[in-house]
């Protein structure tokens, strides 16, 4: 017997000249899991918003076990049953996990707090949906994936029935994700209703039971996930046919860089365990992983930002020692950070600036920035690459993830570098800006860039690589070629068996 | 309601808002006056005549703007590059007793124009020094430089309280605990004969435009916004952080070792424990007035001394506690923090 938790009828919101969700219904099912799917700017988290109460819809109403809620109200919507698990977390990393789950669930008038039975409560919720956490743990040394379930665990606290979460793998790594979603799947085995917010078709289409579609503000499309495909929901999501881009064949040049048995220890912790590649003019080697096994350590020092503990490394045949970030640029070398926001860019600055900082030596004479060279760079970015959005003189955090990426692509391919290091370059974009970035890519190897592709997504890792090396626990496999190799062999490989890498290249 | 981020900061706004702050906190500093049992709107017109209303008011006014400038901008540019300076009156202290000690033992022989500058030089290197010891104990063990120039202002008044009362005494003072006076070569034309008006109102000046160049124009002053809005993305960008951090912290802490020299040399000529009536904390409150704009600097200083200065006037004959300054610049400060927030959010329903 199926029993409605959740009706939204009719809902519309409009911000300024653009409606951001256009007469949208959708009903939730108990122990139901619903995906939303849709681009960035679909209007998926404009939705989710009002359902908590966060914004007010212009039409339409909410209604939670068929009384109808007050709209604008996020307290109503919570002692209603709604949990929202937000992508950014709004959790204090300096309290404990218990201090943070009871956080607002008492009154400020108590004289004190009740955590014997709070950690009771805790530790009960916790073990019914396997959901496990040390309720003591400083929030602030958990790793991410943990803080999430503490997220969770917060929103169950405060009884929810109705659970909410916006891209919740957004910040997880993949087997973080994996582990995340089972739990998910439980919760809703005992009763719990779920909607979360994906544009990642792959984790839509494994967990969820059916599939909301929206483009443009509006619901395009409802499937039970039994009844639909990948190509069909891509085609659904993005109104037309989005191909990623192939890499065609192609003759590598001479090598330009090569490192050989780099160890980097960092804090007493070896983050590169003697690891040997090269790379040559014109090929994309990939390396692949699990995030947190050293290619962060990796692009930091390929990129100047980390001076290795042993080895040799060389650059267009000369042996190198420690670069600066300057003399990297200088020699011709791109970088694409891993995260956007906290090191690509300088969110307040504006485009242009942002476009001149890592090459400002390029523009300053006398010790004065050229601005108007600066401001004529930065308008040739946004012409060449096709940023939208935004001005040279616009701060650069208006922009959207994906044309903040095409900026940062755009202020380092634009001069023709001779080496790419590209680390995550599509992490976090909807498949339009995906299949843009890859072009780009891929334009810059038939140009001759020897591109360093750092990357965790498979198929993004199959389609671009001439070459791919694991990275496991700081080493590096040998490499293989993607033609003799498949998806779970490279999985394997991810996992630190290198038997599929015998016939290495 | 809710706060939502402004996309954009109307420019009309961002020119009102410090006005509105003074606006506001004027209005709440009334109810005071009002309590104090004066009528508030005499007790406005005493202010404004206190601090305009004759020759000798309006050059002390001027006379008080010049120290503010020098450490208002000491803290907008270390704030800028979010190095939390709140030492400047120990800076300033240690240059005032500096360029007393230069003058009377070192220069002391030099016509003015050279014994002038070497004097400037010397209360800001002097400053600097001051700063620079923070800035380490932050690059090196990441300790917070609020609490250690906070701190440091404590040590430098008792050093300065120790030096004139030991080897920098005056002998000539009677046993009053005040320094040798710097030498008469050193003393700072004044722009106004038979005042206390002095020139260095106008190099506080010349400086406000200087430090506004360097921060719009050089790559050094981008470079140091870079560093404040977002260190790891400066980092990555190839920013030096911890060089360009160190110019700032020199810059800083010279401009407020610079405010005690061009005090000693233009008013006082010697240094006591009262030189300064916390001109290095009302910086403070001038930067923040000033939204850590350098011109803005120049406009907020005169604010806080015509609210000092009017206010002092404005006691005396109304019998208002002359706390009423301190309470009205503290007031806009308060009101300024509340209206930057409105000039970033806007509210929602």
């Amino acid at each position: 017997m199926s029993e409605t938790v959740l009706d939204i009828s009719q809902v519309s919101k409009r911000f300024g000249a653009t409606l951001a969700n256009d007469t949208i219904s959708l009903s939730l099912e108990r122990g139901e899991i619903i995906a939303l799917l849709g681009e960035n700017g679909a209007g998926k988290t404009t939705l989710m918003s009002m359902l908590f109460g966060h914004y007010t819809p212009d039409s339409g109403h909410i209604s939670v076990m068929g009384r109808v809620l007050p709209p604008g109200r996020p307290k109503a919507a919570i002692r209603a049953g709604i949990g929202m698990v937000h992508q950014h977390f709004s959790l204090a990393p300096n309290l404990s996990v218990l201090e943070n789950v009871m956080t607002g669930t008492e009154s400020l008038w108590r004289p004190w707090s009740d955590r014997a039975k709070g950690r009771a409560r805790l530790m009960e919720i916790s073990a019914r949906f396997g959901l496990k956490v040390s309720p003591d743990a400083r929030l602030g040394d958990l790793s991410v994936g943990e803080q999430q379930r503490v997220e969770i665990l917060k929103a169950l606290y405060n009884d929810a029935k109705i659970l909410v979460l916006d891209e919740p793998t957004a910040v997880l790594t993949n087997v973080e994700a994996e582990h995340m979603f089972g739990n998910l799947k439980d919760m809703a085995r005992q009763g719990l209703s779920i909607i979360f917010i994906s544009h990642k078709l792959d984790e839509v289409m494994a967990t969820a039971d059916r599939i909301v579609v929206l483009r443009g503000g509006r619901v395009v499309a409802e499937r039970r996930a039994v009844e639909t495909s990948k190509a069909e929901l891509a085609g659904l999501m993005v109104g037309r046919e989005v191909k990623r881009p192939l890499r065609e064949p192609a003759t590598p040049g001479a090598v330009v860089l090569e490192a050989k048995a780099v160890t980097l220890r960092e804090g007493g912790v070896e983050r590169l365990k003697a690891v040997d590649f090269h790379l040559r003019a014109g090929e994309v080697l990939g390396i692949i992983g699990v995030s947190g096994n050293g290619q962060a350590a990796l692009a930091r020092l390929t990129g100047g930002l980390a001076r290795r503990s042993a080895g040799e490394i060389t650059l267009f045949g000369q042996p190198v020692g420690d670069l600066s970030v300057r003399e990297v640029v200088g020699a011709g070398i791109g970088r694409i950070p891993e995260d956007r926001n906290h090191d690509g860019v300088i969110g307040e600055m504006a485009i242009w600036e942002n476009g001149v900082l890592e090459r400002l030596p390029e523009f300053t004479r006398g010790g004065l920035v050229d601005r108007k060279a600066g401001m004529e760079f930065a308008r040739r970015i946004i012409e060449g690459f096709d940023v939208r959005g935004g001005t040279p003189a616009s701060r650069i955090r208006l922009l959207s993830g994906g044309n903040m990426q095409k900026l940062i692509l755009g202020r380092n391919l634009i001069e023709h570098p001779k080496i790419l290091i590209a680390a995550q370059p599509a992490r976090g974009l909807d498949e339009g800006a995906v299949a843009a970035v890859h072009e780009r890519i891929l334009a810059a190897r038939r140009a001759g860039t020897a591109v360093l592709l750092i990357s965790e997504d498979l198929d993004e890792v199959m389609a671009l690589a001439d070459r791919i090396q694991a990275i496991t626990g700081g080493r590096l496999s040998p490499p293989v070629r993607p033609e003799g190799i498949n998806a779970r062999q490279l999985g394997l490989m991810m996992a630190g068996e290198w038997g599929a890498a015998e016939h290495a290249v | 309601m809710r706060f939502e981020r402004r996309e954009h900061i109307p420019p009309a706004l961002a020119v009102l808002t410090p006005l509105i702050a003074v606006a506001i906190s004027l209005a709440l500093a009334g109810g005071l006056i009002a309590l104090a049992g004066a009528p508030v709107l005499t007790a406005f017109g005493k202010i404004i005549t206190g601090a305009f209303g004759s020759k000798l008011a309006v050059t002390e006014t001027l006379a008080r703007t010049a120290p503010l400038i020098l450490t208002g901008l000491a803290a907008a540019v270390a704030f800028r590059a979010r190095l939390w300076n709140i030492g400047a009156e120990g800076q300033l202290y240690l240059g005032a007793i500096a360029v007393a000690a230069a003058s009377a033992h070192l220069f002391g022989g030099l016509p003015g124009v050279v014994q002038i500058p070497l004097l400037f030089v010397t209360g800001a290197l002097a400053g600097m020094v001051l700063l620079l010891i923070p800035l380490w104990l932050r690059l090196r063990f990441q300790v917070d430089e609020v609490v250690t120039t906070l701190l440091l202002n404590f040590v430098a008044l008792l050093f300065v309280s120790m030096l004139i009362d030991t080897v920098l005494k005056d002998p000539l003072a009677f046993g009053w605990p005040q320094s040798v006076p710097v030498a008469s070569q050193a003393e700072l034309p004044k722009i106004i004969p038979r005042s206390r008006l002095h020139i260095g109102l106008l190099v506080a000046v010349v400086l406000a435009f200087v430090v506004h160049f360097i921060q719009s124009r050089t790559a050094f002053g981008l470079q140091s916004r870079a560093a404040g809005l977002n260190p790891s993305g400066a980092a990555f960008a190839g920013v030096p952080l911890g060089r360009t951090l160190l110019l700032v912290a020199m810059l800083s802490g010279g401009l407020a070792g610079l405010a005690g020299a061009v005090e000693v040399m233009g008013i006082t000529s010697y240094v006591t424990t009262e030189l300064s009536p916390g001109y290095g904390y009302s910086g403070i409150v001038v930067a923040m007035l000033a939204g850590l704009n350098p011109l803005g600097v120049v406009l907020a200083a005169l604010f806080t001394a015509v609210m000092f200065v009017g206010a002092d006037a404005m006691s005396r004959s109304l019998a208002v506690p002359s706390y009423i300054a301190d309470v009205t610049v503290a007031l806009s400060l308060l009101t300024m923090l509340v209206a930057i927030f409105f000039t970033q959010y806007r509210i929602r329903r």
